[in-house]
């Protein structure tokens, strides 16, 4: 019963780490660009939304609400005044800029709130459990990865369903297109990463209530969505919720056979999926 | 009255000249073809009215707005419609989100608004029954199409069909044929680049030949074929 519990923790885990991958993988198969200041930026989301719990004694989850809408304005002028300028034929000028926006961002986190590990405050949810047969799961790692799946079907549905996801895709498919048609790729890419920044304030959110966080954490997020992205198939969503339950479930059993394996197991879990799906499992028919 | 009108056009890539004092005017309602050479500046010319190149030099009017630094969205917004040489349409959405994207964008107008306009032109260009398919897959034919019509969910009052029926089989040259003539009887203006001559003759009432960017004569297509230097320049035969 242990190795199912392990399992299920490790699935629910994977809500988390798909939370984390989600606007990269929005950003990256719209506007295939790779936000290296993309774990930075959820990082600085828990920063804000920890300064509204402690200054205006705000709730985690009305904070977040607050957040999110700064954090979308934060990322459209992200977009549409630095990451625009980068985007061309050549891939290396995004990956400098949003290395440098990396460095930037947490070297401003440090001298703002320093180096403390910091944490938002939960209340009695962090300890809630349902009991489920002989199994207890957490109330907060259930609510995370319920908030993953919301998000995924909400993204698939803002992709597939609405005027705003069609032009997404088209612009995707060939920016130069479809400015003949009317639509503006710079407001596109803009309104994508804006949106991507709302996933982000959640994924924030859930972090700063399940751990500890302090200004340097970024990359190793960056690397789990990265990770999860990746096994997914570049810009798959659904492949995205799916390559971060195999790095959760891939976690908690390297954890549950030694605890110094935790993280490790689930880098070899990438490895192992590369070799098999070099494209991960669900990848786009053209890319 | 011109719908379209070009005075001294011209535009160089470098040293070289590829629109060289381009002007003619193109009639509300009339369907006009243009041939010439391969690099003879065909396309340039198309960009040049689309506005995916702006001109070095010359006036560019579209129903008697000077359009020549308009960008391409404003006058694909003013009524410019074209499709490509080698089809574009975007492979990851369906046919008829293809024409709802190009429709709605396209005037500025919601989804719901387009959604009839969409289908009918479906029917028109036969592509009712790949509706629903990806853009992606589709067969050359189908692609060609789509180009058009993609172009039409605009509401062009000026539609540029760039070489659309090129490679196709006689068959399927004749079929779209049919649709050309269908939508030009609607009442849009047509500007056709093709090399295939004898579907180019078939619909258009004007017929224009470029030369190294020049404008080497435009009038009645029987006319203009029959000209010695028409013959020499773009059919290769010696006069």
């Amino acid at each position: 019963m242990i190795w199912v519990d392990t399992v299920v923790q490790g699935v629910l885990l994977g809500g988390l780490y798909a939370l984390f991958a989600a606007g990269l993988s929005l950003v990256f198969g719209i506007m295939r660009l790779v936000n290296l200041a993309h774990g930075d930026l959820i990082v600085m989301a828990a920063y804000l939304i920890l300064v509204l719990v402690t200054v205006l004694g705000l709730p985690p989850f009305l904070a977040a609400a607050v957040a999110a809408p700064v954090m979308f304005g934060i990322g459209w002028v992200l977009q549409k005044y630095l990451l625009n300028r980068t985007l061309g034929s050549d891939i290396l000028p995004p990956l400098l800029v949003t290395f440098g926006l990396s460095i930037a961002l947490q070297n401003a986190l440090l001298e703002g709130f320093s180096a403390d590990s910091q944490r938002l405050p939960t209340g009695a949810i962090s300890t809630s459990s349902l009991e489920i047969g002989a199994l207890n799961i957490g109330v907060l790692p259930l609510l995370t990865f319920a908030s993953a799946i919301a998000v995924i079907i909400g993204l698939n549905q803002l992709f597939y369903r609405t005027s705003l996801g069609r032009a997404f895709r088209a612009t995707s498919d060939d920016p130069v297109t479809a400015s003949l048609m009317g639509i503006k790729p710079g407001h596109v890419f803009a309104t994508a990463t804006a949106i991507a920044m709302l996933v982000v304030t959640l994924a924030a959110l859930y972090l700063g209530m399940r751990a500890n966080f302090d200004p340097n954490i970024g990359p190793a997020r960056l690397i789990y969505a990265f990770q999860a992205v990746i096994i997914g198939g570049l810009g798959s969503l659904w492949g995205t919720l799916a390559g971060g339950v195999i790095i959760g479930v891939s976690q908690t059993i390297g954890a549950a056979i030694n605890p110094e394996w935790q993280i490790l197991a689930g880098h070899v879990a990438f490895l192992l999926v590369l070799l098999v799906r070099p494209r991960g499992l669900f990848p786009r028919a053209v890319d | 009255m011109s719908i379209l009108s070009l005075k001294t056009v011209s535009k160089s890539f470098g040293s070289l000249k590829v629109t060289d004092d381009v002007s003619f005017e193109v009639p509300e309602g009339q369907a006009l073809g243009i041939i010439g050479p391969n690099g003879a500046g065909k396309s340039t010319l198309f960009n040049l009215i689309t506005g995916n190149l702006t001109a070095d030099a010359g006036t560019i009017r579209f129903q008697d707005q000077d359009v020549t630094r308009v960008p391409a969205m404003q006058r694909c917004f003013a009524g410019v419609g074209r499709s490509f040489q080698i089809p574009q349409p975007f492979d990851h959405l369906t046919v008829f989100e293809n024409l709802l994207v190009a429709a709605s964008h396209g005037r500025a107008l919601d989804e719901h608004e387009v959604e009839a306009d969409c289908a009918r032109i479906l029917e028109q260009t036969e592509l009712l029954p790949v509706a629903n398919k990806p853009a992606g897959g589709l067969s050359l034919l189908q692609r060609k199409r789509l180009e058009m019509a993609r172009a039409l969910a605009t509401d062009p009052k000026l539609l540029l069909l760039d070489e659309i029926a090129g490679g196709l089989t006689d068959a399927e040259c004749v079929a779209l044929i049919d649709t050309i003539r269908s939508v030009h009887a609607r009442g849009v203006t047509i500007i056709w680049i093709e090399h295939v001559l004898h579907a180019l003759t078939s619909v258009v009432e004007r017929l224009l030949v470029l030369d190294f960017g020049k404008i080497i004569g435009i009038g009645d297509p029987e006319d203009i074929m029959s000209r010695p230097e028409v013959k020499e320049i773009y059919l290769g035969i010696e006069v």
